[in-house]
This record gives C-alpha cells, structure tokens and sequence, in this order.
C-alpha cells in the first residue's frame, strides 16, 4: 500500500455514515468506536499477512460485522435507527438489512446523508466545516485543529458541541425530502465552499495539508454531483470554481516553495485538465436559470484562466463580476478583491482610492492581504516608503511562513525602489 | 545461528485514521527489512485480546487472560539472530515502541547441548 494513499482516513467517513444509518444518530459515538475498532483490526491483521487484496472491502465487511455483533448484543438494552424499526430486531431481517445497507449505492446515500446533517442549521458554519472534516473526511480533531491553524482545545470543544448536537437531533437528515434537501443544500454548498478555501487561501502552513482540504471539498461536490437532488446549477458552479482555483495550485508555489502571486505564476503549470474538466461543469451550470455568488466566482475565476499572461486579463469583465457579486454577497474580501480589479483596470490611483473606501474596511484590519494590496498599489503610484509601511504591517500579520517570505521579499523590493528613488534625485 | 521468540505487549494505538495506517506501514517496513536480511523463521500472528484461561488439575476454564491492557501478548514472531544481543538489537527497531509498548525477547531452547 502506498503511503501517501490516505485508504483510512478515506474509509473513515463512508464507515461511519454508514454504522450511524444502521445505528441511528444518537449512536454517532458507538458507530465511531467500531470504525476504530475495525481500524485496529487491520493494523494487527495486515502487518502480519500482508495488505489484503481489496483493502477497502475488507475494511467495509470488518465493520459489517461488527455492526452485527454489537445490534445482536445490544438488542435488549439499545434503539437502534428508528427509521430501520423491526428490520434490525430479528435475527430474520437483521443480516439481509445490513447487507443491504453495506451496499455501494447505500453507502453514497449514506454519506450524502451525514455531509446533510453535519450541516446543521443550529450550528455556526464553522463547526459544520469543522464536523464534515472530522467526521466524512477522517480528520482527528487534532489534525482538523492544525489544518485550521486553532488551538486543539478549542477545536476540541467546537467538534464536541457539534456531535452533541447531531447526536440529539432525532434521525439523520432525510435525504428523500425533495423540500428540506433544497432547503438544506446552500448550507451544504457553504460548508464546501469554506472548506475548499481553508486549503487555498487557509492559514496552514503546511501545503499538502492544504492540498487535501481542496481535494476532500472537490471529492464532496462530486458526490453532490452524482445524486439528482443535489446536482444543481449551483452544484456545478461550485465545482467549476473549485476545479478553477484547483488548476492553478500548481503554480502557486515556484520551485523553491515561495508563493507566487496571480500576477507572476507560471501560467504555462496551471492544469490544463482541470481548467477542461471546468469548462464543462460551467456549462452545466449554466443550464437552469439559477445565478448564484459561486457562478460569479467561477466566472471571475474562469476569465482568469483565458488569459495567457497576466496583462492580458479582461480586467474590465472581472470588475464587472466583482460588481455582480458585491450585490449578491457583499463582504469586505469581495469589496478587497473588487479594488484590487478596479486598480488594475484604471491605475493604482484608482485602486487605493477604492481600497480606502471599503465600507467595513475595519474588518480586514487583521487580514494581511489588505495591506499588501494597499503597499502594492503605492509602490506602483511610485511611492516605495509609504508601500514599505503597508508590507511592513501586511508582514506582521503574515500567518505561515510562505506568506512570510513573500511579503518579506516585498519589502526589500520597497526598499530598494527607495533607495534608486533617492539616487535619481 | 539462534532462533528466538519476539513477543509483542501493548503499544497505544493511533487516535486517528491517518495514524493506525501510519503505524501499520511502519511495522510493514519494518517486518520486510528483518525478512530480507533473512532474520524471520515464522512471522507469526496477532492474537485476539479475549480468550479462555484453562487453569488447575480441574481444569477450570476462564474468560481471560484479562491482564491490562498494556500486559496482553499481541503477537509473536519467531526469528534467527547471531546471539540475544543481537536480536535485541533487531527488535529495537520495532514501532511497538512509539505507543509504549514493549517487546519481550526470549531465546528457544535448542535439542543440541
């Protein structure tokens, strides 16, 4: 088995959506304990004759019957899913249940299922995206608290409510519902969308740390995708967003790991397959007559890729989207990201100005990029010490240190744009 | 050439999905480098915790072995080494240490005197 292939922490979550199912949801924790102890079987089987030839069925039917033994044990002293009723309560119906339920088709319901319930209306979206990682994609509360740069105890807590929560609401999310699936599927789309950004734009420093949140959201949207409730315009531009942003990651970093800005990426190392695969999710985005803030972010994203080099970018068209969008979802990033085009578009005057009049500017105070674009635009209105100044805070707020480096490296530049500009005087 | 006994006693288990495989492919490594230097006779198995202890001249049987958890033989191995100091030395190398567990090294008695 190859290391870097994650088979645990992918099985994880289809393990426990599915022994949650069988179990009901106010038994997530029982469900979590036979995972980890089907988890543990492996570990002491395999390391003595060998990874089994489909370790992921093996894993599957472990948990299967472990699933029987505990509903054969706990009978008496347990209820079990309510939906499953009798089906579970005699030794007739119990094995052809389970064994239904262990099927492929049964499984993508079922995680469609949990990914539905994790995004709880009573709870704050962070804790959704928190929950989802932690319970769909395998992540233990340590390793969610580090790929969102907090501290373990209160990640810990987060997840703890969250669980709490799930555990008391009285069934999993009925995903046969076609009025509260609609209802629920922005929440849904949310928690994803935050989840793909945690890796993108996320404060880990740890880029294969970040590369796996982008690819677990993308993992989940395709699992949207595939279901006909779920497959959405919305859906589809979600992904095309998601497929955008993830064919630049390999430029965003250049050979000797420092990041690279949109503006200098070697364009010719965005993935040429995904910017296709994109293409085609935005056409069936476009399909109904839905417009939603993640059609304009694919767009916004898209028009990016059709340009070959950085000055060639229709910053006219991105201005508009930015406009679009500042109506549909208006936030001081979007406002921050909206500037930035405008300065492109019409001159780095332009741009401070409209970076300065951000409404809520107050709240980007503690976001370093703020100030980096301030210090750019200066830098380009040939004013390197005031540029200095703004790098200098943008740095102070650097949160790992890629970003660090980067900003480091802006203000030498700074500096030494000031010192020609005194030897020319 | 000596044949000896690995036996295995607890070893904290990974708290995450991404750990157990960690700890798996580790003891993997390790178990392909003792045989490819031609140590390992018999691999041997893990064992289930729970069992029976069948115990006295009524032969009473027991659930059991009951022992702590970090007390329970977990597996065994049976391999050859130069000396005990040396097999001590090749089961240094074993993960069972990052969980805190502990290997017992035992040397079989041999039918030659």
């Amino acid at each position: 088995m190859d290391p870097s292939d994650h088979l645990f922490r992918r099985e994880a979550g289809r393990m426990v959506a599915t022994l949650t199912r069988i179990f009901g949801v106010h038994n997530l924790a029982l469900a979590e304990d036979v995972v980890q102890d089907a988890f543990c079987r492996a570990l002491e089987v395999w390391k003595f004759r060998g990874v089994p030839e489909n370790p992921s069925a093996w894993l599957m039917a472990t948990a299967k019957n472990r699933a029987l033994d505990v509903l054969r044990r706990e009978r008496t002293a347990r209820t079990f899913a309510p939906e499953l009723g009798r089906l579970l309560e005699s030794e007739w119906t119990v094995v052809p249940a389970v064994q239904e339920l262990f099927g492929a088709n049964a499984i993508k319901d079922d995680l469609l299922r949990m990914m539905f319930s994790c995004c709880h209306p009573r709870l704050a979206e962070e804790a959704q995206v928190a929950l989802v990682l932690h319970i769909l994609c395998g992540l233990s509360v340590s390793e969610v608290a580090s790929a969102f740069v907090s501290g373990g105890a209160a990640m810990e807590k987060r997840i703890t409510r969250g669980k709490k929560v799930l555990a008391g609401s009285k069934r999993l999310f009925d995903i046969a519902d076609a009025e509260d699936f609609a209802a629920r599927l922005p929440a849904v789309h949310r928690a994803l969308y935050l989840l793909f950004n945690e890796g993108y734009h996320g404060a880990s420093s740890e880029s294969a740390v970040r590369a796996e949140l982008c690819r677990e959201a993308m993992r989940l949207a395709a699992l949207l995708r595939e279901h006909p409730l779920a497959a959405t315009p919305a859906t589809f531009a979600l992904s095309a967003l998601m497929c955008l942003h993830a064919a630049r990651l390999p430029a965003r970093l250049d050979a000797s790991g420092d990041l690279r800005s949109l503006f200098d990426q070697d364009r010719s190392r965005w993935d040429a397959h995904l910017v296709a695969a994109a293409e085609k999710l935005l056409d069936a985005a476009a399909s109904g007559d839905e417009l939603t803030d993640y059609h304009l972010e694919a767009a916004i994203a898209w028009v990016h890729t059709t340009a070959h080099r950085a000055e060639d970018t229709d910053w006219g068209t991105i201005v508009s989207l930015y406009d679009k969008l500042m109506v549909m979802r208006p936030s001081p990033v979007v406002a921050l990201n909206r500037a930035i085009a405008v300065g492109q578009r019409d001159g780095p005057q332009r741009g401070l100005a409209e970076l300065r009049a951000i409404a809520g500017s107050d709240r980007l105070a503690g976001y370093p990029f703020y100030h980096a674009a301030l210090g750019e635009f200066e830098f380009r209105s040939g004013q390197p010490e005031n540029a200095r100044e703004y790098f200098v805070t943008a740095l102070a707020l650097a949160r790992n240190p890629m970003e660090r480096r980067f900003l480091e490296q802006r203000v030498s530049s700074c500096e030494r744009g000031a010192s020609s500009q005194r030897v020319a005087q | 050439m000596s044949e000896f006994l690995y036996l295995y006693r607890g070893g904290v288990r990974g708290t995450s999905p991404e750990q157990i495989q960690n700890t798996m492919q580790k003891w993997m490594a390790w178990f392909k480098q003792l045989s490819e230097k031609g140590h390992i006779t018999n691999m041997g198995h893990p064992l289930e915790n729970a069992g029976k202890v069948v115990k006295g001249s009524k032969k009473t049987v027991t659930d059991g072995p009951f022992a702590e958890a970090k007390d329970i033989v977990g597996g065994y191995t049976l391999l050859e080494a130069r000396d005990l100091d040396q097999a001590v030395e090749l089961s240094k190398g074993c993960p069972i240490f990052e969980g805190e567990g502990t290997v017992e090294v035992r040397p079989i008695m041999q039918m030659n005197m």
